[in-house]
């Protein structure tokens, strides 16, 4: 508790005992007892993972906008990078980020709504939201590949 | 029969913690606000999301004048902008609490929510100016 001792939130970590004495409340998850590699585990970071990544990726939107307003030699850089070979697995890779931020946050509300919450339907909305994310990942790739051909 | 408990037994039964009592803040002083801003945010961004990211591949590899059109024209123009308005604000809210789980002590978790908040200011507006810019510079 020494190394947290500037903050406060660490007043909200202290807890009683039936007997009255001063316990310090467990930190939720517990790394060394739960299995990190579960369905329910898994998704829930990975909605954290892909959330932070597409704030990042957001800079691709910004960076394209900006350049596409300032006019068009500006965006013959943009559009240089974004068809090079790092740019285009970049995208893909923010396109993936993207469907699955999208697809977990509708399982986040169909949980605020009140449903699917037993473990075998946590299951099947898991790996819904994961095959989900491959086959829109892909489709969104053979509609850009297709329309860059054209 | 309650006199024969101690003292403590009081401080069990609220749900609030100490600190919130100091504070004197509810539990649902700015919380609930937050959680369900995100929700109402999310739901915005769904249908603009596919709308944008369909709209973006079925041009890929146009020339410049074709999406600075596309981008000019006014319903697009605005679509945009709820984008760019709501998507900063739902990013500005995601962060805040990843910093806010992770980073410690609290002063410095304050400091890097402020950062972002920053940055999601000055590049949500620096977007909605290029939008605008394009909206008018294309009549």
């Amino acid at each position: 508790m020494a190394a947290n001792h500037h903050d406060a939130r660490e007043a909200t970590m202290v807890g009683r005992r039936t007997d009255g004495t001063l316990v310090r409340r467990p930190l939720s998850p517990h790394l060394q007892v739960y299995d990190m590699l579960q369905m329910t585990s898994i998704t829930s970071i990975m909605h954290r993972i892909t959330g932070s990544a597409w704030s990042v990726g957001l800079l691709f939107f910004v960076w394209w906008i900006t350049a596409l307003a300032s006019g068009p030699e500006a965006y013959a850089t943009v559009q240089g990078f974004m068809g090079s070979f790092i740019g285009v697995i970049l995208l893909f890779g923010l396109t993936a980020v993207i469907w699955y931020h999208t697809l977990a946050g509708v399982r986040h509300l169909y949980w605020d709504a009140g449903y699917g919450y037993d473990i075998p339907t946590t299951y099947r909305t898991g790996w819904a939201t994961i095959i989900a994310t491959g086959v829109l990942t892909v489709l969104t790739w053979v509609v850009a590949v297709i329309a860059w051909a054209s | 029969m309650s006199e024969n408990f101690p003292s403590t037994t009081d401080h069990q039964t609220r749900l609030q913690t100490p600190l919130g009592r100091v504070r004197q803040n509810g539990s649902a002083k700015s919380g609930t606000h937050h959680w369900w801003m995100q929700r109402v945010t999310s739901i915005a961004l769904l249908p603009l999301m596919l709308w944008f990211i369909f709209s973006l591949a079925i041009r890929a590899g146009a020339p410049y004048e074709e999406f600075a059109r596309w981008v000019g024209h006014p319903f697009n123009a605005v679509l945009l902008l709820l984008l760019t308005g709501i998507g900063f604000y739902h990013t500005a809210g995601g962060l805040q609490v990843v910093i806010e789980d992770y980073i410690r002590p609290e002063r410095r978790a304050m400091v890097a929510g402020l950062l972002i908040r920053g940055a999601c200011w000055l590049l949500g507006l620096l977007s909605a100016l290029s939008i605008l810019r394009l909206a008018v510079a294309a009549a």
